[in-house]
């Protein structure tokens, strides 16, 4: 990006800063520490100059927004044009609660709902199974079968909202079950627009809510993909995650690294059951973390665009532009948030949101403060959103585009996030891919690292955490605590034994018989699984059928 | 050139939710600490979590939760710690327990409560100090 | 009734918490242990000990938690020691192996212990044989040894069993060469599992031919099989495999081979029965020290040292 000459006056200048300047500096006020890092472990720099990005090619590297490789943002106007999507993740109780307050939404002109289930839902078992006591509609709705989803979606039209979904193990089931809603209210397949998590790959070594082995969970996801790419085109079949990676103990260059390699994963499986990579391609998309180091995760967030558009280009020979497109979704990582001195929370969820926006993310959902507590309150709930709208409309950073490209910092940190995720990238490949490198324990043994280096530092002070292990107060933080009333499991196993005495019984057999046969063969399982929800087969018993056909996995645990 | 005796420690995960940084972190802490570490995985049921206490015959049970579960499963816990005659084993627990549950929870007999922030160290002194001298 | 009484009358009755309390004597308590053995000795030798071995990542664990289903399918109680290294920087351990089989913790006729290998007086082989014989005498019909890898250590632990099981996995062929010399010779039974991979025959026949090679003319020809452990595939044929070596061993070379663990085990106690005596005696007067350092020294080498001492002992005599 530069002349040779005017380099190598740099240079010249900068040694002799080295020799004249700053030893002066130094002796007078030593550095801080002796190293300065980063937490993906580069070392930082004491200044940067057009010496560190010497190799850079404008065009090549950067380029325009909305032009390849979209370093500098997926739209020609970002946002100038429309802001981001703020999308705030949440959910709890029974399907009418979560009805009400849905509808509660869209009054206020919200058309984007978000769906959190509980985790008997998650692990696919209904709610009256024996490990669902205590748990059912604790963290999420409790969804068991497709009453339930009826129940959800009671008076919402289906082609008038989008709906996000974050499920993965039983993701085929509930988009079944919402595709079956979406019949019954005569809305065509074609108009429901939504997301599925529905990324299993990350769940095996990161968030680890598991049901099956891995060679059948890429199937069903494959299966979503494929079903979507040709009967529900305005679908996001898969969110490709990375922040339950860094929520795990990643790093940033593991979390930016392993999402594109699970990525990777898919499109190759796609490719192998014989569609065209223009045809899925676009409609896949991404969820990040953003976390502390602030120009870090800018850098982060640039270098996965950027990559991404690579490896569709030159690995898979996409030729639609949109295919090369990373559309994310980024969340403030809820494991930075502190339970001592709670109010702070607000100021690092600030910082974090500020580098997802300056990052170029689609959409964002900031963590409210409260949430190392407990469930997050009304209040908290209510500050979490406005940190996105005073960064969208009061900090004037949405003004232009990408206004950190050509910072010689996030320049030459986002080649180096790159670099380092391309050497990840290839170690895999050198693996056999992402299922072998899950059972050699290969991406736990990474992660477990980096969680329990970045654990030992803070015990060791080399890492400040403001309120933790630096500037602590005695302090009891009165904080109103949400407990989900007991009733709603009752209310809920209640409703599920009367499905199953006034169902059809006979049809559901059939339909779970049928389902058995079909995912012994090499099919797409979606139109039978859809058939069966129809049939008021419960998300239990659904799985319980693929349990005894592709067996229950238990994660492999690396310590 | 007996060796002394080691503290053997089970970590256990009961609820569903799959939160296991902190368990894995605390295991590795204590197991560098020269303690022998039994580790259940994740989603493990009360009845698991004790009968395997008392087949590894530990000297401290670290519970961790992040469900919100705690005020359903901890009282089976100890129960059925105290029905299998477990009473001298040190239970401790970790993840996201409101302060205001923690006296319900002590008077069940759990010791120690480490929230998030705690460092590791203070839960290995905790163990050291506290586990239960056998012969 | 003192406690080792207790501990004693417990394990014969098959109580778990003494059971429990009996290993852990056995882990702490060599002194203790030894009374414990000799107790329950009597009431030994009725289980099937199964030893199963083989390198990270070929599906043991899960492989054995399938073994148990089907022994407990045919009625049988099952014992497990899992045997995981001490870390030798730290003393710690992680006893991770019992994490697939938590399933069957609650299962009354299960019991499953975790040893760490520690630095055993006698060795963790020892240790392992003797939380097997607790086992035994608390009326298990079957006990399973589990260890990880196959070093050296591992060979000898696993030498405890009666059948002993090795398990791969397709494309763990660099770990086959590894490990080849240790485990090959003891192999009763060998199992490619995760036989739904590719390559299963390839696996299959590299070991066949790895048999070949060591081929010794034996009256039991170990056979390869194929499992696939997470759906249970092959376990049943697995087990017909274990108890036709079992009643091999009964019908052919079963009491030869009992004599010959009896030997050993005999030659092993008195070795380090007679070892701990000396070096006590010598420590008492001080000479271990000193011949220590006339070893530092190199006056004399080690060999020379213990015949000295002998010689001197047994001559007193």
């Amino acid at each position: 990006m530069f002349d040779k000459e005017e380099l190598n006056r740099i240079i010249k200048e900068r040694e002799r800063w080295e020799k004249t300047t700053l030893p002066k500096w130094v002796s007078r006020r030593p550095e801080r520490k002796s190293e300065f890092k980063n937490l993906s472990e580069i070392p930082i720099k004491r200044v940067y100059t057009p010496e560190d990005i010497k190799d850079m090619d404008y065009t090549r590297d950067l380029g325009f927004p909305g032009e390849y490789p979209f370093t500098r943002g997926l739209h020609a106007t970002m946002y100038r044009g429309r802001l981001w999507t703020m999308r705030q993740f949440s959910g709890y109780g029974t399907a009418e609660q979560t009805n009400q307050r849905f509808k509660y939404l869209l009054k206020e002109g919200e058309t984007g709902l978000s769906i959190a289930f509980d985790y008997p839902t998650i692990r696919g078992y209904d709610s009256d199974h024996p490990t669902a006591k205590g748990e059912v509609g604790v963290c999420g709705v409790a969804v068991s079968s497709l009453k339930d989803m009826e129940v959800l979606f009671d008076g919402i039209p289906l082609d008038k909202v989008t709906t996000s979904m974050t499920i993965n193990g039983p993701a085929a089931m509930l988009l079944a079950m919402y595709i079956a809603v979406g019949d019954k209210q005569g809305v065509p397949r074609e108009k429901l627009g939504g997301t599925t998590q529905n990324d299993m790959l990350k769940e095996f070594f990161a968030q680890k809510l598991i049901i099956f082995p891995p060679k059948p969970s890429v199937k069903l996801v494959t299966d979503i993909i494929e079903y979507c790419a040709k009967n529900l085109p305005k679908w996001n079949p898969i969110s490709i995650s990375g922040y339950h990676i860094r929520e795990a103990g990643a790093n940033a260059v593991q979390e930016l690294a392993f999402t594109l390699y699970d990525g990777i994963t898919y499109v190759e499986s796609c490719l192998e059951r014989g569609m065209k990579v223009d045809e899925f391609a676009p409609r896949l998309s991404f969820f990040f973390s953003a976390h502390n180091d602030f120009f870090e995760e800018i850098a982060k967030f640039r270098a996965a665009r950027r990559l991404w558009a690579k490896i569709m280009r030159e690995r898979f020979h996409a030729k639609n532009p949109r295919s090369w497109w990373m559309r994310m979704h980024v969340q403030t990582a809820g494991f930075t948030l502190t339970a001592q001195q709670p109010l702070n929370n607000i100021i690092r969820v600030t910082i974090q949101a500020l580098a997802a926006v300056l990052g170029g993310t689609q959409s964002l959902h900031t963590n409210s403060f409260d949430e190392a507590l407990a469930l997050p309150s009304e209040q908290a709930v209510r500050i979490a959103l406005r940190t996105q709208q005073i960064i969208a409309h009061e900090s004037g950073i949405a003004n232009t585009i990408d206004p950190l490209g050509g910072s010689y910092y996030v320049e030459a940190l986002t080649n180096e996030m790159e670099e380092k995720a391309m050497d990840y990238i290839q170690k895999l490949d050198d693996m056999g891919g992402a299922i072998p490198a899950i059972e050699k324990g290969f991406f736990q043994k990474e992660i477990a690292d980096s969680a329990y280096k970045y654990q030992k530092e803070i015990d060791e002070k080399e890492r400040i955490i403001v309120g933790v292990n630096e500037y602590k107060i005695e302090e009891k933080y009165p904080i109103e605590i949400l407990r989900i009333d007991p009733k709603v499991e009752e209310e809920q196993v209640a409703r599920l034994q009367k499905l199953r005495r006034e169902r059809d019984n006979r049809k559901v057999k059939e339909a779970l018989e049928k389902l058995h046969y079909e995912a012994e063969k090499d099919v797409n399982l979606m139109p039978t699984i859809i058939e069966a929800v129809k049939s008021y087969a419960t998300l239990g018993e659904i799985c319980d059928v693929l349990r005894d056909v592709y067996g229950e996995y238990r994660e492999l645990i690396v310590i | 050139m007996h060796g002394e005796r080691k503290i053997r420690v089970l970590i256990a995960k009961p609820g569903l939710d799959s939160h296991d940084r902190g368990a894995k972190i605390v295991a590795r802490a204590l197991r560098d600490a020269g303690m022998e570490v039994i580790y259940t995985g994740l989603r493990q049921t009360p009845e698991q979590i004790v009968e395997t206490a008392l087949q590894e015959d530990v000297d401290v049970i670290g519970l961790s939760i992040l469900s919100g579960a705690h005020n359903t499963l901890f009282p089976r816990i100890m129960e059925l710690l105290k029905q299998k005659g477990l009473t001298d084993v040190l239970v401790v627990a970790g993840g996201i327990i409101p302060d205001e549950d923690v006296p319900e929870l002590e008077k069940l007999g759990i010791k120690g409560f480490f929230g998030p922030g705690t460092p590791t160290d203070k839960i290995v002194q905790f163990i050291f100090e506290n586990a239960p001298k056998r012969s | 009734m003192s406690e080792i009484e207790e501990i004693v009358q417990g394990v014969l009755a098959g109580d778990r918490r003494s059971i429990a309390k009996a290993i852990t004597v056995i882990e702490n308590n060599p002194e203790k242990a030894r009374r414990i053995i000799a107790s329950i000795y009597p009431h030994t030798g009725k289980a099937h000990v199964i030893g199963v071995t083989g390198p990270g990542g070929s599906g043991k664990s899960t492989l054995i938690e399938k073994i148990i289903r089907e022994y407990r399918r045919r009625g049988k109680t099952v014992g497990v020691v899992a045997v995981d290294p001490t870390s030798p920087f730290t003393g710690g351990a992680f006893l991770g192996d019992r994490i697939r089989m938590q399933e069957l913790s609650v299962d009354e006729g299960v019991f499953i212990r975790s040893m760490a290998t520690r630095n055993y007086l006698g060795g963790i082989a020892r240790a392992t044989k003797d939380a097997v014989k607790v086992l035994d005498a608390s009326g298990r019909d079957v006990v399973i040894v589990e260890t990880v890898g196959a070093g050296q250590s591992e060979v000898e632990i696993i030498k405890v069993a009666q059948t002993i099981v090795v398990v791969f996995a397709p494309g763990l062929g660099d770990e086959i060469q590894a490990i080849k010399a240790g485990v090959m010779e003891i192999g009763d039974i060998f199992v490619v599992n995760k036989a739904d991979r590719e390559n299963v025959d390839k696996s299959v026949m590299d070991i066949r031919a790895m048999l070949q090679l060591s081929n010794k003319e034996q009256a039991w020809t170990p056979p390869v099989l194929k499992t696939i452990a997470l759906t249970g595939d092959g376990v049943a044929k697995l087990i017909e495999k274990i108890e036709e070596h079992r009643r091999f061993l009964e019908r052919e070379a079963g009491r030869e081979k009992a004599r010959e663990k009896a030997e050993t085990e005999l030659v092993e106690a008195i070795k380090e029965k007679v070892a701990s005596l000396m070096i006590e005696e010598l420590e008492k007067e001080g000479e271990f020290e000193s011949y220590l350092q006339k070893i530092l020294r190199r006056e004399i080498d080690p060999m020379s040292a213990a015949e000295k001492i002998l010689k001197k002992k047994l001559g007193g005599c």
